[in-house]
């Protein structure tokens, strides 16, 4: 899933400390599993700013309100009302969401409250780890279902470096080192064969070197 | 010959290679590698010209080289995967034998972050084993990385980089394997404190028969002091430092004779081992001392071929 | 949240000078709530400007209603639950320790001294101590004075 995390409360501060009418928009989707901008972290920051603007003696009022995905026009589009309502958004979501939103409404600043992180998982409550970049060329049944584009700090293809020690990687001992678990998964399951192949250059690309990417799926689309 | 450079006429000749690092300076001054060629000229069969190691900008290893060059020194020059795109390595490579550098080091090279701008994006479009594959592929098929034909190829002696001592352990054997598979002439390994372990890897390797299809040197590393020990031991990836060397290193009432000391007795067990073709000497800012480390070790005069 | 006139204290409603703290108290059915009975029983004195929300259990308490309970004029806020490795529900007093930690630090960053917000521990046996820790809170907020958000303008 896509992972954020909330703006340091000074930089958000920043950024809306000016509008007296903001709208406080949160998503319902992995931001809210992530706890970063679901519908308490809407209510957190909201009462947060309110705090603020009534020790600043600001004028401050706040619209609270969480829809089920800000990265889908149709229900962006039900943020109407209180975008109407407001001078500007600060929007929770990811952003892709931030961004959906300000396609839609153009005529209202709108805010990021997040800075978005990764894609991961939670490798238990409340940590996540990144272990997907959408590299568009996905080899994961040839390394043992772990991702070296990911997981290996100079994203070899014929890992690991000489910088590996004791399965962890040079640049940090708490990250474990991507090609030694693969070597080890491999090892375990009689695949070690493909790692003394020449891995051929990848082709960054498909991984976001060439610019913008696109997925269209042909046969769903209509006019 | 693939290259004609003087390293691979010694090596080829079954000689004991010796080769030492230049570390380029920190700023545009050029005279500082003139200083540090005069110090080699002579003491050395080539010397490695360092590309900004530890990813700390420095002065660059073609320009070093070249500096190398016109002082009568024979320059290796490093090139890494994390500065330069295959586009950006290819066109060194093409410059670099236009300009009569002969040989080059291969390496992925230290992460971004150990240096002085880790913010900066690392490259690595390539690793190690896939630049020495194009390396070869430019010199032998006279081919770009993409497959395109070029008319007048470089010529270069390819190197490539081993550490013994990383993990997994197993797997470095393999991993020597493909670097010859994808066409290294020579190996330089990191540096060697640990004699047990690296004999261990050797063995490794005349098990698999690798010791005859490839150059290796073995890699070493003058202690300056007592804290460099320390700092190579605790601080630089991938380096393993017996405690009794760091033992060794504080007793000492002369900390750099004993540094010498240490270097010089490595040299000599390295003869020893069957599959070692020589020794690089890296005396990082020290490279004053490598003459007599090379001489105490009874490398001089060097063949003149 | 309890409405504003009830918080008001006896000698504010007459008009005197001497600020009286407005304090709730976030505490644990199992063990504060419980030692907060037994002071009951105990006819202990302590100052009656703390008042008291019961909770299952600390852990069910939200960085929202800290916040909230500042946001709507409370000079200072208290949760208080069971001893370190004896809560009720395992680890719930842990998850609000972390929880007061990150609320503190978003009171500082917005203006109000993180000191207004505290934590404490404590067992359903212990009364006196249930006793003491209100007034210690009490005679804290007392000395930091009103909550800025009930002087009005700042600056």
């Amino acid at each position: 899933m896509i992972v954020g995390e909330r703006k340091p409360i000074e930089e958000i501060l920043e950024m809306t400390k000016q509008y007296e009418k903001l709208y406080v928009a949160g998503c319902g989707s992995c931001v809210t599993v992530c706890l970063a901008g679901g519908e308490k972290e809407v209510g957190i920051l909201s009462t947060a700013l309110n705090i603020a603007a009534k020790k600043d003696g600001r004028e401050l009022k706040i619209i609270e309100g969480t829809i089920e995905r800000q990265c889908e026009k149709e229900w962006v589009r039900e943020m109407k009302n209180q975008v109407k309502e407001s001078d500007a958004v600060l929007s929770m979501a990811c952003g892709i969401g931030v961004q959906v939103v300000a396609e839609l409404y153009p005529e209202k600043p709108v805010f990021p409250a997040l800075n978005t992180t990764l894609m991961g998982y939670p490798t238990q409550h409340a940590i996540w780890l990144e272990n997907c970049r959408a590299c568009g060329d996905c080899i994961l049944h040839l390394t043992g279902g772990i991702c070296p584009v990911s997981r290996c700090a100079k994203q070899l293809m014929n890992g690991p470096c000489g910088g590996s020690q004791n399965g962890k990687c040079e640049i940090d001992p708490e990250i474990e080192c991507a090609w030694a678990l693969i070597y080890d998964k491999l090892k375990a399951t009689n695949r070690l064969d493909w790692m003394s192949e020449i891995q051929p250059p990848k082709r960054w690309d498909l991984a976001g070197s060439g610019g913008p990417r696109k997925t269209i799926k042909e046969e769903e689309v209509i006019a | 010959m693939k290259a004609g450079s003087n390293l691979e006429k010694i090596l080829e000749k079954g000689e004991f290679a010796v080769t030492s690092e230049c570390g380029p300076p920190k700023s545009a001054n050029g005279d500082v590698i003139r200083q540090k060629a005069k110090l080699l000229k002579g003491k050395i069969d080539a010397s490695n010209i360092t590309d900004n190691q530890t990813a700390i900008v420095r002065l660059s290893s073609m320009a070093a080289a070249t500096i190398l060059l016109q002082e009568g020194v024979e320059p290796v020059m490093q090139i890494t995967a994390r500065d330069r795109n295959r586009i950006g390595i290819q066109s060194d490579l093409l410059g670099a034998s236009a300009i009569g550098i002969r040989n080059v080091l291969l390496l992925t090279g230290d992460h971004q972050k150990f240096g002085n701008h880790p913010y900066s994006k690392g490259v690595f479009d390539l690793d190690s084993i896939q630049m020495v594959q194009m390396v070869k592929q430019m010199r032998d098929d006279k081919k770009f990385q993409s497959g395109e034909e070029m008319d007048f190829p470089p010529k270069l002696f390819i190197g490539a980089a081993e550490n013994p001592f990383a993990d997994p352990f197993e797997f470095r054997v393999a991993r020597l394997g493909k670097k010859i598979m994808a066409g290294a002439d020579f190996i330089q390994t990191q540096g060697i404190y640990d004699l047990e372990r690296f004999e261990k890897w050797m063995a490794g390797i005349r098990e698999k028969g690798l010791h005859k299809k490839v150059h290796i040197l073995g890699g070493v590393i003058p202690f300056k002091s007592a804290g460099a020990a320390k700092y190579i031991a605790r601080k630089v990836p991938g380096m393993l430092v017996p405690e009794s060397l760091i033992e060794r290193m504080k007793k000492a009432s002369d900390a750099k004779a004993e540094g010498i000391k240490i270097a010089v007795e490595t040299i000599a067990s390295l003869r020893k081992i069957e599959g070692v073709h020589g020794v690089h000497v890296m005396a990082i800012e020290w490279e004053e001392k490598v003459p007599e480390i090379v001489e105490k070790a009874g490398l001089l005069p060097r063949p003149a071929i | 949240m309890a409405s504003e006139a009830v918080m008001v204290s006896a000698t504010e409603a007459k008009g005197t000078a001497q600020f009286e703290p407005r304090i709730v108290a976030f505490c644990c059915n199992f063990c504060a709530y419980a030692a907060a009975d037994l002071a009951g029983s105990m006819r202990l004195n302590y100052p009656p400007n703390a008042r008291v929300i019961r909770l299952p259990c600390s852990g069910k308490v939200e960085i929202l209603y800290l916040l909230r309970a500042i946001e709507d004029g409370a000079d200072g806020v208290m949760v208080i639950g069971c001893l370190e490795g004896d809560c009720h529900f395992m680890n719930g007093n842990f998850r609000a320790k972390k929880r007061v930690a990150a609320a503190k630090k978003l009171l500082d960053k917005v203006g109000v001294e993180s000191a207004r917000l505290e934590m404490y521990n404590l067992s359903s046996a212990m009364a006196p101590k249930f006793a003491d820790v209100i007034k210690e809170m009490t005679e804290k907020i007392r000395k930091l004075g009103p909550s800025p958000l009930r002087k009005g303008v700042a600056k």
